[in-house]
């Protein structure tokens, strides 16, 4: 009789165990449904052909696109991964193949806190470095400042992935009498290679949507840039400043614009997690 | 010092064939007399930070022959055979003392590159480790290919006879495009040792080839083991003292890092010298 009463007891704690995380987990995943759900329910009409094709109208005209901010953002994408892939990646390397234990750990230390700087200080960073000094504001200084937040991002996943290459293939390598160079470039980048993607693609999703950095970097700009020297318009900017205008049309764009981005982000991840997959299997 | 002995096997020891394959023995130990020593360790210490793996150790590894390298676990065997191609230098903290010498070159010379020894010297281990984004044509030819070598007739051929001395042709000649980890563990273990012969070196060390696969594989692996001698030098490191006893010329017992015996496999398997070897040839430690 008694054993059976505890046995309900039990029973009892172990669903309201359930029951919590069940709802702690529909909490995890409200947000972004409700997000998406909002996007497209504000977004949807004003995505048209004319969206992707053209460029803002000046006020109180109705129609215009977001074209040149669609571009611009890959523009700026392209500029941020030449800094960013490079020095992640090989930095990613340096941390795997070549430094020693008290070096990685001062470098690790530095990068994870490079993670955590919040990346309007990029932008003021940059903003001083070459805004300044060339006395414009430009595509390139917005690359940069977007690459600058790629690099510890994409150091660290590389330098994760390759150290799930196991040493019995770089021994093997080395054995054959392969450089440690080669080695490290045709057999374990090479075995690692879908994780180098995955790490290049997941930051690159991740600076896609930034704003603060580029707001006195890449400033902006209403029409077609023609020169990565010049200021380039960006979806997060594009957004930004058609959200904070009095107008209900910028309005319904700066919806489109960000039901755009999320869209493409969503893409980007979709091909990560496509990637992971096959590596997995 | 104390216990090391050197003995020259092809001086002194008299070259008796090993119960199997007794004629071709024969045939080979005449030049074997005639031929140098591959290897001359000489009073080879390897230090893991302050641990002493191998203690004092001179030995003369015998040309074109299969020499074991047996003893319990931890007593340095596989230490030894990687500093032979000086392999074991990829652990951090290690240092050496003593010399190698290979073909009378010290390996260990300041000036001399180790990418180069292990050109010369190559190396089979324990686990198959083929490389897993490579077809089974593409992991035989990765040694020449990174070193450079691009003449596809030459490599179509180098494939085959690789294939052909690991024996490994007739099973794969039609899936050579399939990749290599789709084989079975003894095939990719073959296939781990036509990757090796393919860069043509002179040596071949061997980690406990055979120690992960089942009876049929290991006996495939020795099977060619032997084969490959009539070509290679083979330096195999073992724990099962019944492969040392079938498939080697000669027979080292390394003890705690030292050498305690050295000798033709006959001679250390029906009459050593040293009581620990008898000891634990006859399984009373080990």
């Amino acid at each position: 009789m008694k054993s059976s009463h505890k046995h309900l007891w039990r029973k009892t704690k172990s669903a309201c165990a359930a029951v919590i995380a069940f709802v702690c987990a529909l909490l995890v995943i409200a947000p972004l449904a409700l997000v998406l759900f909002h996007l497209i329910r504000s977004g949807a009409s004003a995505i048209n052909w004319s969206f992707f094709t053209e460029l803002p109208k000046p006020v109180g005209v109705a129609g215009g696109g977001m074209a040149n901010a669609i571009v611009g953002s890959f523009q700026l994408l392209g500029l941020a991964a030449l800094v960013g892939v490079p020095v992640g990646v090989l930095g990613g390397v340096y941390l795997a193949e070549y430094g020693t234990a008290r070096g990685n750990f001062a470098l690790r230390f530095m990068a994870d806190v490079l993670n955590g700087v919040p990346s309007i200080i990029w932008g003021v960073v940059v903003y001083g470095l070459i805004v300044l000094r060339f006395k414009s504001f430009s595509a390139y200084a917005g690359g940069l400042a977007l690459g600058f937040i790629m690099v510890p991002l994409v150091t660290r996943t590389t330098e994760e992935v390759l150290l799930l290459v196991p040493a019995g293939y770089r021994e093997a390598s080395l054995a054959l009498g392969i450089s440690r160079w080669k080695t490290i470039v045709h057999i374990v980048m090479k075995t690692a290679s879908k994780g180098i993607v995955t790490a290049i693609l997941l930051a690159l999703a991740r600076v896609a949507g930034e704003t603060a950095p580029l707001l006195f970097t890449a400033f902006g700009n209403r029409f077609w840039n023609h020169n990565l020297s010049e200021p380039i318009s960006a979806l997060p900017l594009q957004i930004f400043s058609y959200a904070i205008s009095p107008y209900d049309d910028w309005h319904r764009q700066a919806w489109a614009g960000a039901l755009v981005l999320v869209v493409m982000i969503f893409l980007l991840n979709l091909v990560v997690r496509f990637l992971t997959r096959e590596r997995m299997a | 010092m104390e216990s090391a002995t050197l003995i020259d096997p092809p001086m002194i020891s008299p070259i008796s064939p090993p119960p199997r394959r007794a004629s071709s023995r024969v045939a080979d130990s005449h030049d074997a007399r005639e031929r140098p020593p591959v290897f001359h360790v000489e009073r080879l210490s390897i230090f893991y930070g302050d641990k002493k793996a191998i203690e004092d150790v001179t030995l003369a590894i015998p040309s074109k022959k299969i020499t074991a390298i047996i003893g319990p676990s931890g007593c340095g065997k596989s230490s030894f055979l990687r500093s032979l191609n000086r392999m074991h230098e990829l652990v951090p903290n290690t240092r050496m003392e003593g010399k190698v010498l290979f073909g009378g070159e010290d390996i260990y010379a300041p000036q001399v590159d180790p990418v180069v020894i292990r050109r010369r010297i190559g190396m089979v281990f324990q686990k198959s480790n083929p490389f897993p984004t490579m077809s089974i044509a593409e992991n035989v030819l990765v040694g020449l290919k990174l070193n450079g070598v691009h003449d596809r007739a030459f490599l179509r051929e180098r494939l085959e006879q690789s294939l052909r001395m690991s024996a490994l042709w007739d099973e794969v000649k039609n899936d050579l495009h399939k990749p290599g980890v789709s084989l079975s563990g003894g095939q990719q273990q073959r296939l781990c040792i036509a990757r090796a012969i393919a860069v043509e070196p002179e040596v071949l060390l061997m980690d406990e080839p055979a120690s992960a696969l089942d009876p049929i594989a290991t006996a495939k692996i020795e099977e060619l083991i032997h084969e490959l001698s009539a070509n290679y030098t083979v330096v195999i490191v073992t724990h099962n003292m019944q492969q040392a006893g079938r498939c080697s010329d000669y027979t080292a017992f390394l003890y705690l890092g030292r050498l305690i015996e050295f000798g033709s496999t006959t001679k250390i398997f029906s009459n050593p010298s040293e009581r620990r070897t008898e000891d634990y040839i006859t399984g009373r430690f080990g």
